[in-house]
């Protein structure tokens, strides 16, 4: 048992796979020499040496192509995307090749592979720096979409995204990779598609993601003083999805609040909405409420920016005034 | 290879006194700037990143000093320079960095985004490359509706590894576009030294494969600059295309405010120290003739400047909160 930050949980996450598998290899921008903007892969290089661990020329698609290419016959690529924001430019690859490539030829090829990338806002990066980009893997068939919220789900989630056979997208909060928590020591690995429930309450469940998750904890203590109790899902996946441990906990409690970090429109909770209203209608007694980013651009400033991405109180208090009415 | 070859720089008898001076006045406010913003980096006004230009002046001063307002200019992050050489406030653009409600985009853009349409400036990208095909666009509008004007595109040596530069410069040259292609070498890509990810000897000669002119200058030598891009110019307002122009240069400081820069050989920055463009240019101006008083007094004149544009920016209020809402249209 040791503590880990989340930004030393990527780390640890592919050096425990690196040395498992001989041919899990590691490429993205400044992410050898430097050990990555984030310092999150400080030490692979040095262990695993520049045949395995490569920098790249600023050339997102390049990146992404050569990802793809080894890994149709044979390498198991962990690529990194610094920002979420810059899937925008290798996008093509993303949802035109990647995504499609095992059902298109028939199941003659699968691409055992991640993509890593910083996601989200809350550090004033302004724009083009702080997208919430879930949303947009979400939409494309033939992609899985993982997002830990805590540094041992950084390691677990991890290694069972390298160990999946197919594409994965795996988003880290920009804003948790100073976050850090008792882990303990030796091989950890996770499963893809389970929710974890980080708070029990009867009263409402909160389904939340990433750097959602803290910030539904924190509003779920401030409402327990208060007397509601409320259940915190963690989802950890978007793709696959655990729809069973959402139904089970709304079937529950009766009553559904997400919280989103993506701007709202077609966000993934409006797909959960979605799934739990078809399935379990009549078990909820009363509307399901989403928390999001609003349907903006990320303003720069301090204050507008700390407005625009869902808080603590904001999730209180939008949760109090709807058990309320 | 990638440093002047020697301190001096020339002098071009063309150019007076008087336009000498006011590109000095113009690097000294760029440089006094960029020492403010990073002193309100450490009071914790500045949030988020920010990258400086410092020790890069000369490169957008000598190139914008060859533009009119009513040419265009894009520009990277790295643009609080470049903004300013075509004429943005002091005031307007420090408060933006530090996210009052007077800064150049009321708050919302920040550091990485500097914007003054009013004075030709089309906006600071942070997506590497992005703004190199929105360069031609600019130059696409002007020839369209029958003016001369031209396109200054800034960018890094980074940016010339990524796919949209090539699509860029390609459509440009095909097209006879008149902008100017503009690439600051100061020899690193964020931590990477730019030899580590190209094989070639100059990044200019990438301009043969699109058949454009390419050009590489001396970016701390201020004259030169100014007359490489006056050429580029020229061509671009005659209807004879584009023009790269690699401009080879340094940051004295990291790439952004977290960065110490460990990866820069022993003594590489203190080399490049020797060769600041405003010293140089400082130099030509004394072996013209310009007394060591006239030369104070524009640096105290450009401290004075920079000192009231600060002063001005932190009495200005946040954002309101409304603004969250505004220009919000789908
Ligand atoms: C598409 C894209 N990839 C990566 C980045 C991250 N990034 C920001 S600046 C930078 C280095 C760019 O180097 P260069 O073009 O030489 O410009 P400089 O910073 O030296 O001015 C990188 C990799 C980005 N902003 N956009
Ligand atoms: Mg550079």
């Amino acid at each position: 048992m040791a503590k880990l930050t989340y930004r030393h949980a990527v780390a640890r996450g592919i050096a425990q796979e690196m040395r498992r598998d001989d041919s899990v290899v590691f490429l993205g921008e400044d992410v050898a020499a430097a050990g990555g903007v984030f310092k999150t892969t400080g030490g692979l290089l040095e262990e695993f040496g520049g045949r395995r661990v490569r920098d790249t020329p600023i050339s997102e698609q390049a990146i992404l192509g050569a990802a793809m290419g080894a890994a149709m016959t044979g390498l198991r690529p962990i690529a990194e995307i610094m920002f979420a924001d810059f899937f925008a430019v290798c996008w093509d690859i993303v949802a035109n090749e990647i995504a499609k490539m095992r059902y298109m030829t028939g199941g003659q090829i699968t691409l055992p592979l991640v993509i890593r990338a910083a996601n989200g806002g809350g550090l004033r990066f302004g724009a083009q720096h702080s997208q919430a980009i879930e949303n947009w893997a979400m939409a494309i068939p033939g992609l899985k979409v993982v997002a830990p919220s805590t540094p041992r789900d950084v390691v677990g989630l991890l290694a069972a995204s390298i160990r999946d056979p197919d594409p994965v997208i795996f988003l880290e909060a920009k804003s948790l990779y100073a976050v850090s928590e008792d882990v303990e020591d030796g091989e950890i690995v996770d499963t893809l598609g389970t929710a974890r429930a980080v708070r029990d309450g009867g009263d409402a469940t909160i389904v939340a993601l990433g750097p959602m998750v803290p910030k539904a904890c924190a509003a779920a203590d401030e409402l327990a003083e208060e007397g509601i109790r409320c259940e915190v899902l963690d989802l950890r996946s978007l793709v696959p999805l655990d729809t069973r441990s959402v139904l089970e906990s709304v079937a529950r409690t009766g009553r559904l609040f997400t919280v989103e970090e993506n701007p709202r429109l077609c966000g993934w909770g409006a797909e959960v909405s979605s799934i739990v209203s078809e399935e379990i209608f009549g078990d909820l007694t009363g509307p399901i409420v989403r928390i999001t980013t609003p349907h903006i651009p990320l303003p720069s400033a301090h204050a507008l920016e700390e407005l625009a991405l869902p808080s603590a109180a904001r999730i209180a208090e939008t949760v109090r005034k709807a058990l309320a009415s | 290879m990638d440093y002047p070859e020697r301190w001096e720089i020339d002098d071009d008898p063309s150019l007076d006194e008087a336009a000498l001076l006011e590109m000095l006045r113009a690097m000294l406010e760029i440089r006094g700037l960029e020492d403010e913003i990073q002193r309100a980096f450490t009071k914790d006004l500045v949030r988020g990143s920010t990258h400086l230009c410092t020790g890069q002046e000369a490169a957008v001063v000598g190139a914008c000093s060859v533009l009119r307002t009513t040419d265009s200019m894009v520009c990277t992050y790295r643009g609080h320079g470049a903004v300013l050489a075509k004429g943005a406030s002091l005031a307007a653009t420090f408060a933006e960095i530090v996210g009052r409600e007077t800064g150049l985009c009321g708050g919302k853009g920040g550091s990485m985004h500097l914007t003054d349409a009013g004075v030709g400036a089309y906006g600071s990208f942070a997506i590497v490359g992005a703004h190199l095909p929105i360069a031609n666009g600019l130059a696409l509008a002007a020839r369209q509706q029958g003016s001369d004007a031209v396109s200054l595109c800034f960018f890094g040596d980074g940016s010339t590894n990524i796919g949209a530069f090539h699509e860029s410069l390609n459509l440009a040259a095909v097209w006879s576009l008149p902008v100017i292609f503009f690439c600051e070498n100061n020899l690193y890509g964020e931590y990477t030294a730019w030899r580590a990810t190209a094989r070639v000897d100059r990044l200019a000669d990438r301009a043969g494969s699109y058949g454009m002119p390419g050009v590489r200058i001396d970016g701390n030598d201020v004259i030169a600059v100014r007359r490489a891009t006056g050429q580029a110019v020229e061509r671009a307002r005659a209807g004879e295309g584009p023009t790269l122009i690699e401009a080879v240069t340094y940051r004295h400081r990291g790439h952004s405010r977290t960065d110490p820069a460990k990866y820069r050989p022993d003594g590489e920055l203190e080399r490049w120290l020797k060769v600041d463009p405003i010293r140089r240019l400082e130099n030509l101006l004394a072996t013209r003739g310009v007394s060591p008083e006239r030369l104070q007094e524009i640096t105290a004149a450009a401290r004075d400047a920079v000192r009231d544009a600060v002063e001005e920016a932190l009495s200005a209020a946040p954002p309101r909160l409304e603004a969250l809402y505004e220009d919000v249209y789908a």
